[in-house]
C-alpha cells in the first residue's frame, strides 16, 4: 500500500519547445531535471512552429522519462504521484505531455494532476529558496504573461492585474526582431542593453489610468519601431546598444516601480519574481535595488529555472498534491488557460 | 492474451480488448469530442465492464494513421505511456490496414479511404487471401513458412481439443499491395481502373467523392455504407494479434504516427 507522502513525484513539461521531465524528491531536491531543447529544430523558422514541437515532443517523451528513471535510480514503481503542465501552451504540445502523464499513472495506479504552467514558474522559487513565507506579491513575466498577483498561501491567488496588450517577453521579441537581433529576442536585448546609455533615446512610458495594477507594452514597443523607420527614411545609423538599453530600461522601471506600489497598497513587504523575462538581468538588477531600499524581501529563482522546465511543475505539483488535490482521467489541455486560474 | 486496441485516428474515439478467443468488448463514440477526454476513462469503463484490470492486458495496438495529427498524438502518447507504465509491448498498426478487417473473410481487395482535405483521400490497397494450414505438416500459400509452423503452434496450444497431426484449417491473410498514401480522388480511381479488379471501397472517402468512384469505378467498385467505414478499436487490436502471432515487435520509444504530410 502507498502512502500519499509523495516521495517521488515525477513532473513534465510539453507546452512550448521543450520537452522537460523532472522528478522531486520529497518536494526538495532535484533527483533528475531533464529538458531536451527544439531551440534547433524552430531556429530556422524564426519562432516556434506548433506542428513541428508536437511531433518532436511525441518522440522525445518516453525515452526522456526513461533517462531521468536512470538518474534517479528508481524505478516507474516508486513513482507516488505525476504532474504535468495543463496550459497555457500550445495546444497540441501540451497534449502529448496529459497524454503520456495520465496514461503512465492510470497504469502505475497512482494519482496525477495538471498543473497551470505558470504557476509552475512560481514555484521555480521554491526550488531556489528555504524559507518563503506568505503573503508575497507576485510579479510574473514571460513571452506570454505579465501579471501582478497577491499569493495568499499555496493555491491561493488574487490577480490584481495584467497586461492588456503584449507581454513583456512579447514586446523584448518584436523589437528584437526589428533590430535585426535575432531569436529569442530577450537575452539578445538584455547582453546588448549593457554595453549601451539608457538616456540616449527618450522613450515614452504607457501610464493606465483606469487599471492602476495593468501593463501595456505595445506603445513602447511601436514608439521603437517607429524610431527605426525614421532613422532608416533619413539614412541615419542607430546606436542598437543604446537604443536596446532604453528599451529595457523602460520595460524593467514599469516592472519594478508598479510592483512594488502594489507590494505597498496591499501591505505585503515580500516580493517574488518568476517566469522567463525574470531571467533579465536588467530586471534582476533593478528589482534588487528597489528591494532593499525599500526594505522589502526579494525572491528571484535561479536563472536555470527561469525557462521552462519540469521541475518547477513538479515542485508546484507537490504541494497540491500533498494538500488533496486530484484529477481525473477526463483531464485535458488547456491552452488559454489564464495566469490565476 | 489480452490486447487493447486503441483507434483516435479519425473522429471515432474507440477502445477494445481481444483474446485469444477472439472480440471480448468494444466501446466506440463517433461524437467528434475530444479524444484527450474520452479515451482513458472509455478504456477504464471497458475493462471494469470486461471483469478484466489494467494488469490482465498483454500487448496493446494503436491506430498509427494517417489521420487527424492531433488524435493520433493522443492514441499514440496514451498507448505508449500505458506500454511504459505496464511494461507491455506496443504495436503500431496503420489505420486503414486496421480499417480493412471490415472485410475480414471475404477473398478481396480492399480500399479504406478517409476524406484528408485538400481535395485529398489517405487511403492504400489490401488483400483478403485465405490460407490453408495443415498442422504438424504444411501451409499452402506462403512463402515465409518456417515462422508461421512455430506461430500456430504456440496459437493451438492454449486450445483445449489440440488438433489431430495433419488436419487442416483455414486462415485469413491481409496483404498491403498498396501502402497508405494521400492521393486526389481522381488519380485514386484511375489507379484502380489500371488494376481492373473488383475492389470495396470503405471509409468517410467513400461519400465525399461517391460521384468519381460511380463514374470511373463502375462496375469494379463495391461502396460501402458509412457505418461499416468506422475505424474501430476491435480491428486494431485483432490487427495487433495477428502481428503479434508473427512475431512482430515494435520499439515503443522511437514510434511515431503516420502523418504522410509534413508540417
Ligand atoms: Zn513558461
Amino acid at each position: 500500500m502507498k502512502t500519499e507522502t509523495f516521495q517521488w513525484v515525477l513532473g513534465i513539461e510539453s507546452s512550448c519547445d521543450e520537452t522537460a521531465v523532472a522528478i522531486l524528491h520529497e518536494g526538495k531536491t532535484l533527483a533528475a531535471d531533464l529538458v531536451a531543447s527544439q531551440i534547433d529544430l524552430h531556429q530556422a523558422y524564426g519562432g516556434v512552429v506548433p506542428e513541428l514541437a508536437s511531433r518532436q515532443h511525441m518522440e522525445a517523451i518516453n525515452y526522456l522519462i526513461d533517462q531521468a528513471m536512470k538518474q534517479a535510480g528508481i524505478t516507474l514503481q516508486d513513482l507516488d504521484g505525476i504532474v504535468v503542465s495543463k496550459g497555457p501552451g500550445l495546444v497540441g504540445a501540451l497534449l502529448v505531455g496529459i497524454s503520456t502523464a495520465k496514461a503512465l499513472a492510470y497504469s502505475l495506479g497512482i494519482p496525477f494532476l495538471g498543473v497551470n504552467h505558470m504557476e509552475g514558474h512560481i514555484y521555480a522559487n521554491w526550488l531556489s529558496h528555504e524559507d518563503i513565507a506568505f503573503p508575497l506579491l507576485g510579479l510574473i513575466v514571460s513571452g506570454g504573461h505579465t501579471a501582478l498577483m497577491v499569493l495568499e498561501d499555496h493555491g491561493r491567488y488574487r490577480l490584481l492585474g495584467q497586461t492588456r496588450d503584449d507581454a513583456a517577453g512579447e514586446a523584448y521579441d518584436k523589437v528584437a526582431r526589428a533590430m535585426g537581433l535575432g531569436y529569442p529576442g530577450g537575452s539578445v536585448i538584455d547582453r546588448l542593453a549593457q554595453k549601451g546609455q539608457a538616456g540616449s533615446y527618450a522613450l515614452p512610458r504607457v501610464q493606465l489610468k483606469d487599471d492602476p495594477w495593468g501593463f501595456s507594452f505595445s506603445g513602447l514597443k511601436t514608439a521603437v519601431l517607429n524610431l527605426l523607420n525614421q532613422k532608416a527614411l533619413k539614412g541615419e545609423d542607430v546606436n542598437k546598444a543604446d537604443l536596446a538599453a532604453a528599451f529595457q530600461e523602460k520595460v524593467t522601471a514599469t516592472l519594478t516601480e508598479k510592483t512594488l506600489a502594489a507590494a505597498k497598497a496591499h501591505g505585503i513587504s515580500s516580493i517574488l519574481l518568476a517566469g522567463g523575462v525574470a531571467a533579465n538581468s536588467g530586471l534582476r538588477q533593478k528589482m534588487t535595488a528597489a528591494c532593499q531600499e525599500a526594505g522589502m524581501k526579494l525572491y528571484l529563482p535561479h536563472l536555470k529555472y527561469c525557462t521552462d522546465n519540469a521541475a518547477m511543475i513538479a515542485c508546484a505539483g507537490y504541494y497540491r498534491l500533498g494538500a488533496g488535490l486530484r484529477d481525473d482521467l477526463t483531464l485535458n489541455a488547456e491552452p488559454a488557460l489564464g495566469t490565476a486560474e | 492474451m489480452l490486447i487493447l486496441g486503441i483507434e483516435s485516428a479519425t473522429p471515432v474515439a474507440s477502445v477494445a480488448l481481444v483474446d485469444e478467443k477472439g472480440l471480448l468488448g468494444e466501446a466506440l463514440l463517433n461524437v467528434g469530442l475530444t479524444h484527450s477526454e474520452q479515451l482513458l476513462p472509455m478504456i477504464d469503463d471497458l475493462l471494469r465492464q470486461c471483469r478484466k484490470s489494467f494488469k490482465d492486458i498483454t500487448a496493446i495496438g494503436v491506430s498509427a494513421g494517417p489521420g487527424s495529427f492531433t488524435g493520433l498524438r493522443i492514441g499514440m502518447a496514451t498507448a505508449k505511456g500505458l506500454a511504459q507504465g505496464g511494461g507491455l509491448e506496443l504495436l503500431a498498426i496503420p489505420t486503414l490496414e486496421a480499417m480493412a478487417y471490415q472485410m475480414i473473410g471475404q477473398p478481396i481487395l480492399v480500399s479504406p479511404m478517409q476524406n484528408a482535405r485538400r481535395e485529398q483521400i489517405y487511403t492504400g490497397l489490401y488483400r483478403w487471401r485465405e490460407e490453408t494450414v495443415t498442422e504438424g505438416g504444411g501451409i499452402s500459400e506462403i512463402a515465409d513458412s518456417q515462422d508461421l509452423q512455430k506461430i500456430f503452434a504456440s496459437r493451438q496450444r492454449g486450445k483445449k481439443e489440440r488438433m489431430e497431426a495433419g488436419a487442416r484449417h483455414n486462415h485469413w491473410v491481409l496483404d498491403c499491395l498498396i501502402p497508405p498514401m494521400a492521393a486526389s480522388p481522381e488519380a485514386w480511381a484511375g489507379r484502380l481502373k489500371e488494376i481492373g479488379q473488383s475492389v470495396c471501397l470503405l471509409g468517410d472517402g467513400v461519400n465525399m467523392y461517391k460521384e468519381i468512384w460511380q463514374r470511373e469505378l463502375c462496375p469494379l467498385a463495391k461502396c460501402l455504407p458509412p457505418i461499416l467505414g468506422l475505424a474501430r478499436g476491435s480491428f486494431v487490436a485483432l490487427a495487433a494479434s495477428e502481428r503479434l502471432l508473427r512475431g512482430e515487435k515494435q520499439d515503443f520509444y522511437s514510434m511515431k504516427p503516420i502523418y504522410l504530410r509534413g508540417i
